[in-house]
């Protein structure tokens, strides 16, 4: 590799003493660029994090030294590459806690998980009259898929409530719980509100009725560690590009009794023992879910990733992300006329805040010109915008790199915005 | 790049306070433009003399840019004819979307004033919304606009 790239710097630091956030940050090559003359403010985490070298350095690695088809070449390129391949599918199995390998599928993300246990769990399961229950903070990607397979079959999608705070109403989860209920599929942290759900309770009650639960970790991962067997969900969904990690890979969870049962999803290489035009033999898991080459690169990179977050420790992340969301959330109050939308008491780094008179899309063009990134927009979480009455919303995130004088730089940026359109 | 460019002072004026931001009863044509990307959702009411614009208004909620189009866009187009405000669609089309800063703004009037919008990309949808909206209004009834 090239030896004048930072080299990763991590100190083995004890798990009580918190981030060296200067240190780390020159892990992250972007960091250091500018947007309009002003240093990158980059404080939009939830839609998509930034990579740390050793991630790209993985990446690069691979395409430079060792890439071949994995589970196909009896050659020496495809022996590497596959090991590093199953070597990323054992790292994810330690990083969740996994009882087996098997039940570590690796997708494109965490869209195409919930798609692929909707269509391969749910679909064949489901007949009219049964019902689904998701909540009113869901990402789309854990809404529509479900609507998808309620069309397909007749069931009804019922939905959880939530409260003026931005929490999953429990109560009313109880009272919609029926037995005709046949899958709870619910964030474990919301996109849109950043509120933390306290999954444990749900999944207790759901399971205890023989409901099979799905969670979708896409917001969760970055933040904290997640153990399936701890939780003791069905399904466990999540992306690799929001936790320093590349697009377009990411990781469906499953029970290997559930999973042992579902038929693949999409037929081709890699799913298969035997072919012929009488009969196919499926391959055992996790490949029978796993058809066509799979991103190599990207599995390879999210175990880097996986590493970077570990050796850096996600207790320590998580304090340091709570201390930002606390700087955040103390500043953006002093703001006359902001509100901020979702005020529940656990929350991940994620402020969405609506400003009197000023709407979040002219807010984003203000911030992104004094080069503060933040998302702006509904969130692909249009119901919960519904819920709150406004269209959008603005949305600050962070992620352990940032710093909380790119917080003060968010508020100085939202008073030009204030300036110039007030 | 200047924010002002963007933001100008008539910008800025049209949004806090929008002409013609009213619902129309007896309109004769009405259709609705959302931007799914920020939310922008409007409904633009006309009623037409003949293929003379007697009237046009609109409501809904959105962005500066797009609550300041709208509004401009009512203003420079009540009293003209259809065949006019398609020519005026052509030129304001033209004038956030070009390249260059050829265009001619010299009947444009206030409109001139979104020309900063050019500038910057993710906005000129917000800018257009209203155009495309007016578009369907007078030549697709009852249509849906979306800029996705």
């Amino acid at each position: 590799m090239n030896a004048a790239r930072p080299a990763l710097r991590t100190p083995a630091a004890a798990a009580h003493e918190p981030l060296d956030v200067a240190a780390l940050r020159t892990d992250f090559p972007v960091l250091s660029r500018e947007v309009n003359g002003r240093p990158l403010c980059y404080l939009d985490n939830a839609a998509s994090s930034q990579r740390p070298q050793a991630v790209i350095d993985s990446v690069s690695r691979y395409y430079e030294t060792c890439h071949a088809n994995v589970h196909r070449g009896v050659h020496r390129l495809s022996q590497e590459a596959t090991e590093l391949f199953e070597g990323a599918r054992d790292t994810v199995q330690r990083f969740l806690n996994a009882r087996s390998r098997r039940e570590v599928i690796f997708l494109r993300g965490t869209t195409e998980a919930v798609n692929l246990v909707a269509q391969s769990y749910a679909r064949p399961r489901l007949g009219p009259g049964d019902e689904i229950l998701i909540s009113w903070l869901e990402h789309h990607a854990n809404i529509v898929p479900w609507q998808m397979v309620c069309e397909q079959t007749g069931a009804t999608l019922k939905v959880i409530p939530i409260t003026r705070s931005g929490e999953v109403d429990f109560e009313a989860f109880l009272g919609l719980l029926s037995p005709r209920t046949r899958l709870l599929a619910l964030a474990h942290v919301s996109n849109a509100l950043g509120t933390v759900v306290p999954v444990e309770r749900f999944i207790a009650e759901a399971r205890s009725r023989g409901i099979p639960v799905l969670l979708d970790g896409a917001q969760a991962t970055p933040h904290m560690p997640v153990d399936v067997q701890a939780l003791d969900c069905d399904f466990y969904c999540f992306s690799g590009h929001k936790m320093c990690g590349p697009t377009g890979i990411g990781v469906l969870y499953g029970r290997e009794s559930l999973l042992s049962e579902m038929a693949p999803w999409q037929g081709g290489g890699d799913m298969i023992l035997a072919v012929s035009f009488e009969r196919t033999i499926y391959n055992e898991l996790p490949y029978k879910f796993e058809a066509g080459t799979p991103h190599i690169a990207g599995a390879i990179g999210l175990a880097e990733a996986i590493r970077y977050l570990e050796t850096l420790g996600l207790e320590r992340i998580a304090a340091a992300e709570h201390e930002l969301l606390r700087h955040a959330t103390a500043r953006l109050n002093e703001i006359p006329g902001l509100r901020i939308i979702g005020t529940a008491p656990d929350k991940a780094a994620v402020v969405s805040f609506v400003v009197d008179g000023i709407h979040p899309h002219d807010i984003g063009t203000i911030l992104d010109h004094e080069g503060v990134a933040i998302r702006t927009g509904h969130h692909c979480a249009m119901p919960v915008m519904e819920f709150f009455g406004v269209p959008a919303t603005a949305r600050a995130s962070f992620a352990f790199y940032n710093t909380t004088a790119e917080i003060d730089r968010l508020l100085e940026a939202l008073q030009l915005a204030r300036e110039v359109l007030g | 790049m200047d924010l002002k460019d963007l933001y100008r002072d008539v910008i800025v004026d049209h949004n806090r306070n929008p002409r013609n931001f009213r619902p129309m009863p007896d309109a004769d044509r009405q259709a609705e433009g959302f931007n799914p990307l920020c939310g922008d959702r409007l409904t633009l009411f006309v009623r037409l003399d003949g293929d003379r614009i007697a009237d046009v208004s609109f409501q809904g909620s959105g962005c500066a840019i797009s609550v300041a189009s709208a509004s401009l866009l009512t203003e420079s187009i009540k009293g003209r004819s259809i065949e006019e405000a398609d020519r005026l669609f052509g030129t304001m089309h033209e004038l956030l979307t070009s390249d260059e800063a050829g265009v001619d703004t010299a009947g444009l009037g206030k409109l001139a004033a979104l020309s900063g919008v050019r500038e910057f990309p993710a906005r000129v949808k917000c800018a257009s919304l209203c155009w495309h909206t007016l578009e369907a209004a007078l030549h697709r009834q009852d249509a849906a606009v979306s800029t996705e």
